[in-house]
This record gives structure tokens, sequence and C-alpha cells, in this order.
């Protein structure tokens, strides 16, 4: 054979690689342990939710999936660690467990029934599923404890020796692994021939149809998946704040991931990386600058990316190293 | 149910078919038969429902009545995907590509279904090198694997068109359907889409669906004439050219457009 179509296919293969920017991220993080010690209780909830960011990416950004009740199984996610923990289980790593496992029971049941429609009908049946269950969490007070929260989650020291304290530290590093361990699943499933079918089931489902592909059955794997990790990203939140009440199922809920993760990108993998800590930090910095207008200034940033940058921030540097390698 | 008997030598046949949108009837009562190896061309005037009878034979239309018999076997009430795994494929007369993914990746997607490893969650996508390989191996067949690693909306349409033919071929069908696979390709280029199918392997049976009677003439030797959701007649190329029928529906529709 000749060399061409080796090094073709080699830059072809070659896409799969971990790039070295791809542990930044991850190095960041660790610096913030020990560059920002005040502030690692934020830190914790940025990771949880990143996680939870990285979870809508799956669905909306590779598998074009439009949700709005994604709410739905980080709220169960939540519920469920937090009812455990609240009735003697509290062992972080088996409430985690138990959330992944009926989170994603409640993607593939409501998966089930939602992906056989298109369109604006997905649109509609999401945001159905979220408001339900969250009506249901609201009656049924005695599992739930309704609108005043879960009452007297118990969490124990993460196996058996991290206790949870004040400041955040065993918060912090039990969101740092459990969020590795998701990015280690979301990689692995973005660059593998799923994940490239899903890719072409966004990019044209007439077409995967007509090559013969189950796009019905990939997309409810897809959704199972993502239902279960969102489910996780809402049990360790639950489990590190000893904290849960009826946003965690809420639209409002729902509609934000989906702005975290298009403020940094969607489909791509990190865009959750970069969207929820730029909005969960800008929150928090906004919120005390001006208390009362900080919603505000919020929109006024998601203003300015959806005009400027469209593909979200990574978009809009993607499209700046563009542009300097032409010049040269 | 009962597995019909086809006529050995027929790739594709559909017996009785029909579909009607309410009132409008896009297919009535077509009995349609496809040889093995057959270089055969679908003609009509605009409506006559010639995509709607492939929307129909590959399932992405459900029929109203009629069968669809696909190498012997009664495909009627199989999905699209499994008349695809049966040896079915087609093209689309409007480019239907995944835009945003790069020319080699479009047609590896295809091979990946058929070798059973697109549903696969472990191990990159990109480190499967036989499948790749074939892809690679279609792309050189037809003469666009330089534009392997350009991302599709980036190739010139003509070419996109090959892309479309690859894609299928990617599947490896017994039976394929060209839904006017030059349409929107300037004459000049047409002759590279024309080349291509007749280099197309002599057992694959293939359906043309076409407006350009100059690539009919040159491709087909049996045509059929679909008016109005109904076969208005079947037959060589002579027969047809010279049939008054289709002069007077087809061929003077044209001469006055």
């Amino acid at each position: 054979m000749s060399e061409r179509p080796l090094s073709v296919i080699d830059a072809f293969a070659r896409r799969h690689r971990l790039h070295p920017l791809e542990l930044l991220p991850w190095a960041l993080a660790v610096g913030t342990y020990f560059i920002f010690p005040d502030y690692l209780a934020l830190g914790a909830q940025i990771l949880a939710m990143t996680l939870f960011g990285l979870s809508a990416d799956l669905v909306l950004g590779y598998a074009g999936i439009v949700t709005l009740g994604h709410a739905a199984f980080f709220g169960v996610g939540a519920y469920t660690a937090g009812y455990l923990a609240a009735h003697g289980v509290g062992a972080p790593i088996v409430g985690l467990l138990a959330a992944v496992v009926v989170a994603g029971a409640v993607g593939l049941i409501s998966g089930f029934i939602i992906l056989r429609t298109q369109g604006l009908s997905i649109l509609m049946l999401t945001l159905v599923v979220c408001v339900m269950l969250q009506e249901a969490a609201n009656k049924m007070t005695s599992i739930t404890g309704g609108a005043d929260g879960l009452q007297g989650m118990q969490v124990e020291p993460v196996l058996g020796i991290f206790r949870f304290d004040i400041f955040g530290h065993t918060a912090f590093w039990y969101c740092l692994a459990i969020l590795f361990i998701g990015w280690i699943v979301a990689r692995t499933l973005v660059h593998s021939p799923f994940g490239r079918s899903l890719t072409g089931i966004r990019e044209n489902v007439m077409r995967m149809h007509a090559i013969g592909s189950p796009v019905t059955r990939r997309l409810l794997t897809i959704y199972t998946i993502s239902a279960a990790m969102a489910g996780a990203a809402g049990a360790v939140i639950a489990e590190t704040t000893g904290l849960v009440a009826l946003n965690v199922l809420s639209v409002d809920l729902s509609g934000t991931i989906l702005v975290m993760i298009i403020l940094g990108g969607v489909g791509r993998l990190y865009g959750a990386f970069v969207g929820v800590p730029l909005y969960m930090i800008a929150q928090d910095r906004f919120s005390q600058i001006d208390p009362v207008y900080w919603y505000f200034w919020i929109g006024l940033l998601l203003v300015v990316v959806v005009v400027f940058a469209r593909g979200g921030v990574l978009g809009l540097i993607d499209s700046l190293i563009h542009r300097v390698r032409r010049w040269r | 149910m009962n597995t019909p008997i086809s006529p050995a030598g027929l790739a594709l046949e559909t017996r009785g078919l029909c579909k009607s949108f309410g009132a409008l009837m896009v297919a009535n009562d077509i009995d349609f038969r496809l040889a093995r190896g057959a270089r055969h061309a679908l003609i009509g005037p605009n409506g006559a429902g010639k995509t709607s009878f492939v929307n129909l034979v590959t399932g992405a239309l459900e029929s109203s009545s009629g069968r669809i018999i696909l190498e012997g076997e009664d495909v009627t009430s199989l999905s699209q995907a499994q008349r695809v795994k049966r040896g079915l494929a087609r093209t689309f007369q409007i480019n239907q590509l995944f835009r945003g993914l790069n020319v080699l990746e479009n047609v590896t997607l295809a091979v990946g279904e058929r070798h059973g490893v697109a549903g696969k969650l472990f191990r990159p996508a990109g480190s499967r090198r036989p499948i790749i390989e074939e892809a690679y191996a279609l792309l050189e067949q037809l003469g666009i694997a330089e534009e392997a690693l350009r991302p599709v909306r980036e190739v010139a349409y003509g070419r996109q068109r090959l892309v479309e033919i690859a894609v299928a071929l990617g599947l490896q069908p017994k039976v394929l359907l060209l839904d006017e696979p030059a349409a929107g390709v300037p004459s000049s280029e047409s002759g590279t889409i024309i080349e291509v199918i007749e280099r197309l392997p002599s057992d694959l049976a293939l359906l043309i669906i076409e407006h350009d009677m100059d690539l009919v003439f040159r491709l087909a030797r049996r045509i059929t004439v679909l008016v109005q959701g109904t076969i208005l007649i079947e037959g060589t190329p002579q027969e047809i050219a010279s049939d008054a029928q289709v002069r007077e529906v087809y061929l003077g529709e044209r001469a006055h457009s």
C-alpha cells in the first residue's frame, strides 16, 4: 500500500488521543485547592455541577436531544442519596451508587416514552417529566419532607475515613474524584463508535436511519447513561451540603444547567468545565457586588456570549486560534 | 407469515404496493420487479411518486397495502434498519450527509453499522482500522480519497454527490436505489458520476431514479415509467423512447418546460 492512505488513517485515529490540554482542568482544580482554601465549599459545588453539566452535554451536545428537564435525574439522585442518609444508610459511596441506579432507571423509563417523539414534543415531554417529579416530591412529604426539604441526613465519612468538614476539604476531593470518574466515562463514550454514531444522529438522523442505525435504541442508551450521571451529581451535592429541597427537581435548574454549558460550548465535552465554573463564579461575585440585580449581569453575560460567541467560550477560542493560524 | 417464493433472479419486487395521503395516491397498485444485477431506471414527471416509491421500498414510509419482497424475503413489516441489514441501500436526491464530519468518517459510520460495531461503547472509533481502511478504499474507488479528512460541508457539491454514493456503498448492498444521483450537479461534472455508476459491481442491482435523460439512456438497460403513482409502461430504452404515450406524458412535458 502507498504511504498516503496510512497517514490519512493515522490522522483519523490520532483525534482520539489524549491532548495535554485535556489535563488542564484537573491541574486547575488541584491548584485551586491550595491557592483558594477559603473557597473549597464553592469549589466542591462547582465540581459537582460540572458533572451535571457534563451529563447534560452528552444528551444535548452529542445526541442533539433538546431537554428542559434534566434536573429530573439530578433531583432523583439527590433525593435517593438524601433519603438513604436520613434512614441510616449514610455511607456516601453507597448513596451515590444507589442514586446512579435509581436516576438511570428513571432515565430509561422516561426515555423509553420520550425518545419516540421528535423536536418540540421531546422538549415538552422532558419538561413534563421534570414538573411531574417535582410535584410528586412536593406531595410525598413523608418521604421527601415536601416544601420543607429532606430532614435529618446523617452522612458518614467517605470510605469510613474522610469526614465531611465545614471547610469543605473532604467535599472538594470527593467531588473532584467523582467528576474525574464521570469524565473518564464520558470521554470514553464520545470517542467510541457509539459516541460517533450519536454525533451522526445529531448531524443527520434521516441518514442514520438509511444506513441501518437503530436510532431510538442509541438515543435511549445515552439518555439512560446521562440520567445516571446527572443522578450522581445530585447525590454528590446532597451528600456534601447535607441538604435536599424541591429546587433540585426544578425546571429552573434544568434551564440553568443548559445556560451554563451553552456558555462554555456544547458538544465538545469541555463546555461544562468552562461554562459551569464561569457561571457559578460570576454568580458568586455578582451577588456580592450587586445583591439585588445580580441576575441581570448573568443575563448580560449570556447575551454577550450568544451574540458574539455562538459556540460559547470554547467556540470563541477555537475561532481565534483559527484566525491566528490563517494570519501566519 | 407466509414467505412468498420469488422467481429466481429477482433482487427486489413489489406486489400491489399502495400508499395514499388522504385523497392523494402516491403509489397505486405498483407491481415492480428488479432483477439481480439490474441497471434499471425509474422515470416520470415531477410528482409522479418516484421518491415516495423509494421511501416505501426502504421503509421510510409505511405502505397502506401491498408487499415488498427483498431477495425472496417479505420485508413489508420490517423496519428501515432491518431492511438495510438485508442488503437494501439508498442515496438521496438532496444530499443527506453528516455535514460537520469529515468525508472519511461519513463513510466509516456506514461501514461500522454494517459490521455491527457502531453501537460499541469502548475503544475509540479511530482504533478500528479494518473499518476505516475499508471506508478509505471506497473513497479511492470513487476518486475522492484526497478529500478524506475535509469536513463534508467544505467539499464541492459535485464531490459531495460522490460521498452520498460512497456512504451507501459502505453498506455493501445487494440492491441500491439511487435517487437522482446527478441532481444539482453541472452537466460538465455529471460525467464523473455516470462513470462511477458504470463501474459499480455487476451483481449489484441498481434502480436509478432520474430526470436527466442522457444519464438514463447511458446507464439503464430497462426503464419503468411512473405517472401519478401508477406504472405506465416498462421496457427497454428503445421501447420507451419510441412509445407514443411516454412521449405525450413525459417527454412532451419536458419539451414544454
